[in-house]
């Protein structure tokens, strides 16, 4: 067994909220310049340069790259040879959350009731996803989840006959209906199958493939592709104002389903794609 | 794409010149105004009470800014989703706004208040908070600080940069590219 101090976590998570919403990764930033390169739009060229000014700035003075640095969702991935000692998990998790957004002049986006509407304060609770796997490593992430694309999102239970032209049909309604208000570019994670809880976790983590890499699996691979041009082929662009450049990446996570159920989830997320990790 | 200078508050006159599509810098003041906001507004407005700013000619700006870290006036602040404040705009353009920034399409209800009130909407480039910060020179703090980042701010701009998303004569950015696109075309 290996011993870990919850408080290890704790600052872990403090230091994920302070790069995660100021640094927009590398495979985002390079995904952004290619498709200025491929842009043809004058409005949406001007939009993406816009988008990268705003990035570099943001690197360089230290600020949040948007001012919505969301709702701080956590994946930690477990080992379950690893015993967590020094007080209780979630707290931790929280008290990171707290700490990171104080120190970093990170927006409280978060409101602890629905409906009766209060903010938190501190920008606490996080989502907290935990997945126990072999061995003895911990492996956190942070997803700081702005509202404007998480509103975009959208769950569907389609029928099996439905088949890929439903799912691909689904995918391509909602970014219509709803691709304009979240901030194109945008990053597609799609989740097919599984239930209807775990399907829209599917499309969660789909989010978190690095751009540009494919499924392995050849067929999913495919499907992704032909789904990313059918979603550049739309005429979205940069911010809903037109072009070519309507998604960044599409990524397809697949699951085992019930023999009566199609499920499937997308989980938009903005050009703002922050998201970063540790190995502890 | 034609750039204009716009300095608040906006007269009518000022705003005619503008087109769907064109680019303006705004200098003044832009009030910011998110959900709770609006709905407070509205409430105020139906009641017949005053707001805690003067609505004649102003510009809001649906922003929720981040906090500003110290040697600043404020941290990111780019424009919010337009949509949500929908339903309560067409009472506050009757009660004299002028302009809205924001991101995304508005709501046909919107779209004919604005005709009527004689308003525009602007678009801002939504997740460029860091960058627009620069054009904020003042930052002050009007009403309901229980709102945290959704209070009202005055924020005194310096060539805040926006697209006309909607004009005077109802031209609207997002319908015209809609049209153009696959989604306009096959009504998915
Ligand atoms: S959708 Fe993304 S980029 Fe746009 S305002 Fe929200 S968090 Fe920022």
């Amino acid at each position: 067994m290996r011993e870990v101090a919850v408080s290890l976590l704790r600052d872990a998570v403090r230091d994920l909220c302070l790069e995660a919403n100021v640094v927009i990764p590398d495979d985002t930033l390079q995904a952004l310049e290619r498709a200025l390169i491929e842009e043809t739009s004058l409005r949406g060229r001007s939009i993406l340069e816009e988008i990268l000014a705003n990035d570099r700035r943001a690197r360089e003075c230290r600020l949040p790259a948007c001012q919505d640095t969301g709702l701080a969702i956590v994946f930690l991935e477990l080992g379950q040879d690893v015993s967590l000692v020094g007080g209780d998990l979630c707290q931790a998790i929280n008290e990171g959350v707290r700490q990171g957004y104080r120190r970093g002049y990170l927006r409280n986006s978060v409101s602890v009731d629905p409906l009766r509407r209060a903010n938190s304060g501190d920008n606490t609770p996080a989502v907290l996803h935990l997945e126990v796997i072999p061995g003895d490593s911990l492996r956190l992430v942070l997803l700081p989840k702005g509202g404007g694309a998480e509103n975009a999102s959208a769950l569907s239970m389609l029928t099996p006959a439905s088949g890929w032209e439903g799912v691909r049909r689904f995918v391509l309604e909602q970014v219509c209906r709803v691709g304009p208000s979240a901030c194109p570019p945008l990053v597609l994670g799609v989740g097919v199958g599984g239930s209807f809880g775990s399907c829209a976790l599917l499309a969660k983590k789909a989010l978190l493939r690095p751009l540009g890499r494919s499924h392995p699996d050849p067929q999913v691979a495919a499907w992704e592709d032909e789904l990313k041009t059918a979603v550049n082929n739309l005429g979205i662009g940069p911010m809903g104002l037109g072009g070519h450049t309507t998604a960044l990446s599409v990524a397809i996570e697949v699951a085992p389903c019930h023999i009566a159920s199609l499920p499937v989830a997308v989980n938009l997320n903005c050009h703002s794609h922050r998201h970063r990790s540790v190995t502890l | 794409m034609k750039a204009f200078s716009l300095h608040t508050p906006l007269a009518e006159s000022d705003l005619l010149p503008l087109q769907a599509g064109d680019q303006v810098l705004l200098t003044g003041r832009l009030y910011t105004a998110r959900d709770t906001v609006h709905q407070r507004l509205a409430a105020l407005l139906a009641k017949g009470l005053s707001p805690p700013f003067p609505l004649e000619g102003s510009v809001l700006y649906y922003c929720g800014p981040s906090p500003a870290p110290p040697g600043r006036v404020i941290g990111s602040a780019g424009p919010t989703t337009a949509g949500r404040m929908d339903p309560y705009t067409p009472a506050l353009l009757a009660a004299g706004v002028r302009a809205t920034i924001g991101k995304g399409p508005r709501s046909p209800a919107v779209h004919q208040a604005m005709a009527q009130y004689r308003a525009i909407y602007l678009a801002a480039t939504g997740g460029t908070g860091a960058l627009l910060a620069q054009t904020i020179t003042e930052v002050l703090l009007v009403a309901y600080p229980e709102l945290g980042p959704e209070a009202i701010y005055r924020l005194q701009v310096v060539d805040f940069p926006a697209i006309v998303a909607i004009d005077l004569a109802g031209r609207d950015l997002y319908r015209e590219v809609r049209q153009l696109t696959v989604c306009g075309g096959t009504g998915c």
